[in-house]
């Protein structure tokens, strides 16, 4: 799928990237490095601007296309920023028949974005995700390390949910 | 631990506490109590390690935290009750566990002595009898067999003393000091362990493939695949969960009877706590000379490391997998050349699956006669299914190969909820197919269910009922294949999406019955010209739903009509004009202004009845949830 490319300038703070460098530093030798450091970068930065990958590419002396192509083949990395509260709908097979379609449906209607994409306001980011295994739960949504699980789709239950994270 | 008599030493230490959990008392044990409180994923989602932390602050509080022990296990399977608490010895077990419930169980129960009945799990608690049933003698339980899993809900998984006071280790031990390389794989070829990671390929031959292969090698590999992909499927995350060092053990025998001193975990990032007990157990295997440069003394070298995957299915493919520990896009390879002979970075590689690696141990300490006795025909040994979907109990199960379907979903399972019907159970995810109620009593082993065209797969089993419409269920995995093929291979590229445009068109009412011609067209020659096992098998639900439920195929094109009404396309709303008392409540409602009063009364009521119109009907069910009549319906 197509990876949504954030159009928000970059903010990286001089900490961030010391942080960056020693990981990278502390990682270089070992082969397949590649994606161990694009982990941790993501993890420092939240995302993967082309910013970050651009010093990943000359301090792992590996062209920039090697790194962008493993930034969008996987799942994981994201280029453009996720909210302060991450939404992630399980759409897996045992969320999927027992109705988690139609909790994505009614999330993205209340928050007035559609998958893969972030709020006006940055406060809220939604995805779809695959299995997240508490399939006892299902159909299961996370917010950060929120589960909410046997959910409905019911739009009480829906801005329910969302009113918890007013601020 | 360096020899035989360390691992005795523990095991001794350690016996009468183990005892305990399996509902035995011996002299010496410490403590009189054992509280295990799952700590796999569904129960920890649902909060339970926050009910362990607050239990064992009560047990300080009461002063009896020398007396009862809390321990964190992984995964006990009944996933469905989380979160499980189970009081040993008399195996008590609590279901649906909330934290308010701690008090009245630690007083009435670990302090007072009765367990405490409405909390416990109904099947164990007989009316008008103080006897409480013990945990193996329920239905969910009584009929699994716990190779696989044996640790799992029973062993502190962060504690590798705990994993070496169930024989762990053992089996290590014993392939170092008295079999060479050569009896090691006899032994699991004799066991007939096939992959259990879906392919079903000999596992002992996939060893002496790699051993005997390229004599001269320098340097081989030794990996284990736990990117568990398929959704609905957590069998290896429980084993990683529930006992992380059965995979390390596992591994360092294959890397001795392949000839290889590194191994490579490739497991899943969306497994965090998984991910964090694999790096605990391989620091503790590292200082327990478990792993290292002279593993018990014998001069074999071995070190495992982990390397976390980035959501990528086709990376659970073989060659895909291995193109991504070398940090690139995981895109397959063409084979051959096999992994056996080029492999990791072009080296004689092993890839098995976490379920196959949990199997090995045992059978090297219990023999290839005993696990080859159980199971059914080339199927030997046991298996592990992730029920989910319309099955009341949803969790994990392991029963011998060949076990009836019907078994494993009426019994163990407990059967469909809400007094629903069976329709089909899905087996082996986007890359199996679905079994349907004519084959209910069919044996689950490899060769019975390719016979129907299915497959075991991973071992991930969603019931569907008669509300799931199985042209969408279709629909549902080839949007996953769709967009989880890499695009490498044209087949499987541009033939995925195809065959979800004709099946979305379809599941619109605009299907003809030529697209069900070109639908199996098209699925052969994917089938046949796709280049890894994703392409290959991507239309297997397609080409099994054709085959079982080709009426429900036709009912969409021929009629325009959803039988399991869930194509919300071809549905209709509509109003039954002799209940309906004409209120108004739907019309107002109605965001799309497509409901509107008739000039027809029904016979004893006042107003006229409304009817909506389907050109204007946007079929967003406002009418239905209003309508205090029960006078809409959607048909």
């Amino acid at each position: 799928m197509a990876k949504k490319i954030a159009t928000i300038p970059f903010s990286g703070t001089a900490e961030q990237e010391q942080e960056l460098r020693a990981t990278i530093d502390a990682l270089r030798d070992d082969p397949g490095c590649l994606m161990p450091v694009m982990q941790k970068a993501q993890e420092i930065y939240g995302y993967l601007p082309i910013e970050v990958q651009r010093i990943i590419s000359e301090e792992l002396n590996v062209p920039l296309e090697k790194v962008f192509g493993v930034a969008t083949f996987y799942a994981q990395f994201t280029m453009s920023p996720k909210g302060k509260y991450r939404i992630s709908v399980c759409l897996g097979t045992a969320c999927y028949v027992k109705g988690s379609g139609v909790v994505m449906e009614k999330l993205s209607e209340e928050l007035g974005i559609e998958s893969g994409e972030i709020t006006q306001d940055g406060k809220f980011s939604l995805d779809d995700c695959r299995c997240v295994g508490a399939c006892g739960l299902a159909p299961v949504v996370t917010i950060n390390d929120d589960v909410y699980g046997r959910l409905t789709g019911k739009p009480e239950e829906i801005r329910e949910i969302l009113a918890k994270y007013a601020d | 631990m360096k020899n035989l008599q360390d691992l005795t030493a523990i095991k001794e230490a350690l016996a009468a506490e183990m005892a305990i959990r399996l509902g035995e008392v011996k002299d010496g044990a410490k403590y009189e109590k054992h509280v295990l409180m799952c700590g796999g994923t569904g129960c920890t989602s649902s909060g339970s390690m926050k009910i362990a932390d607050e239990l064992e602050k009560l047990l300080k509080e009461k002063g009896i935290d020398q007396k009862i022990f809390v321990v964190r296990t992984g995964c006990f399977g009944l996933c469905e009750r989380g979160p499980i608490m189970i009081v040993y010895p008399e195996g008590s077990f609590y279901t649906h566990v909330k934290l308010d419930m701690i008090p009245r169980i630690v007083d009435e129960h670990l302090i007072g002595g009765s367990p405490v009945k409405e909390f416990l799990y109904e099947e164990t608690v007989q009316e008008g009898s103080d006897h409480i049933k013990a945990l193996d003698e329920t239905e969910f339980y009584s009929k699994q067999n716990r190779v696989a899993l044996r640790n799992c809900g029973v062993i502190n998984p962060e504690d590798i003393k705990e994993y070496v006071a169930r024989d762990g280790y053992a089996a290590l031990h014993k392939v170092l000091t008295e079999m060479t390389p050569d009896a090691v794989i006899q032994e699991i070829l004799d066991s007939g362990l096939r992959g259990r990671g879906g392919g079903g390929f000999p596992t002992g031959q996939k060893w002496k493939l790699a051993r005997n292969l390229v004599p001269d090698a320098d340097i081989k590999y030794v990996c284990c695949n736990a990117d568990e992909g398929d959704p609905g499927a957590f069998m290896d995350r429980s084993v990683l969960e529930g006992d992380p060092h059965v995979v390390l053990e596992a591994m360092t025998i294959a890397g001795y009877a392949i000839g290889a001193s590194q191994g490579y975990i490739y497991v899943r990032a969306e497994y965090p706590i998984a991910v964090q007990r694999l790096r605990i157990a391989i620091q503790q295997a590292r200082e327990e000379g478990m792993l290292g440069d002279d593993i018990f003394g014998t001069g074999f070298k071995f070190d495992i490391d982990l390397r976390l995957g980035a959501g990528a299915f086709v990376c659970g493919e073989e060659t895909a997998l291995m193109t991504s520990i070398e940090g690139n896009r995981g895109e397959p390879r063409p084979r051959p050349p096999f992994p056996a002979e080029q492999g990791l970075y072009r080296k004689p590689t092993i890839l098995n699956n976490v379920e196959t690696y949990a199997n090995v141990p045992q059978i090297i300490l219990k023999g290839a006669k005993w696990y080859s006795s159980m199971g059914l025909g080339n199927s030997k040994g046991t298996k592990v299914f992730a029920l989910g979907g319309k099955i009341k109990n949803t969790g994990l199960v392991e029963v011998p190969m060949g076990t009836t379907l019907r078994e494993i979903i009426e019994e163990i399972g407990g059967g469909i909820p809400n007094g629903k019907k069976f329709k089909a159970a899905q087996a082996g995810g986007p890359s199996g197919g679905c079994i349907p109620a004519e084959h209910y009593d069919v044996n689950v082993d490899y060769d019975s269910l390719a016979k129907i065209g299915c497959m075991i797969g991973s071992g991930g089993l969603i019931v569907l009922d008669e509300d799931n419409c199985m042209v969408d269920i279709a629909k549902f995995f080839l949007q996953f294949t769709m967009d989880e093929s890499c695009g490498k291979c044209t087949p499987c590229r541009i033939g995925t999406k195809r065959l979800y445009e004709i099946l979305d068109k379809i599941t619109k009412g605009n299907g003809t019955m030529e697209d069900l011609d070109k639908l199996e067209e098209l699925c052969y020659y994917i089938k046949s010209n796709s280049l890894c096992g994703l392409g290959q098998t991507a239309p297997n639900p397609v080409l099994s739903t054709l085959r079982f439920f080709r009426d429900e195929y036709i009912a969409h094109i021929v009629d325009k009509k959803c039988p399991a009404g869930v194509c919300k396309s071809l549905l209709q709303f509509v109003i039954d004009k002799e209940k309906c008392v004409g209120c108004g409540m739907c019309a107002k409602q109605c965001p799309a202004s497509a409901i509107e009063r008739t000039d027809y009364i029904a016979p004893g009521k006042k107003l006229a009845a409304f009817a909506i119109d389907p050109n204007k009907c946007v079929k967003c069910g406002a009418c239905i949830a209003k309508c205090k009549f029960k006078a809409i319906s959607k048909q």
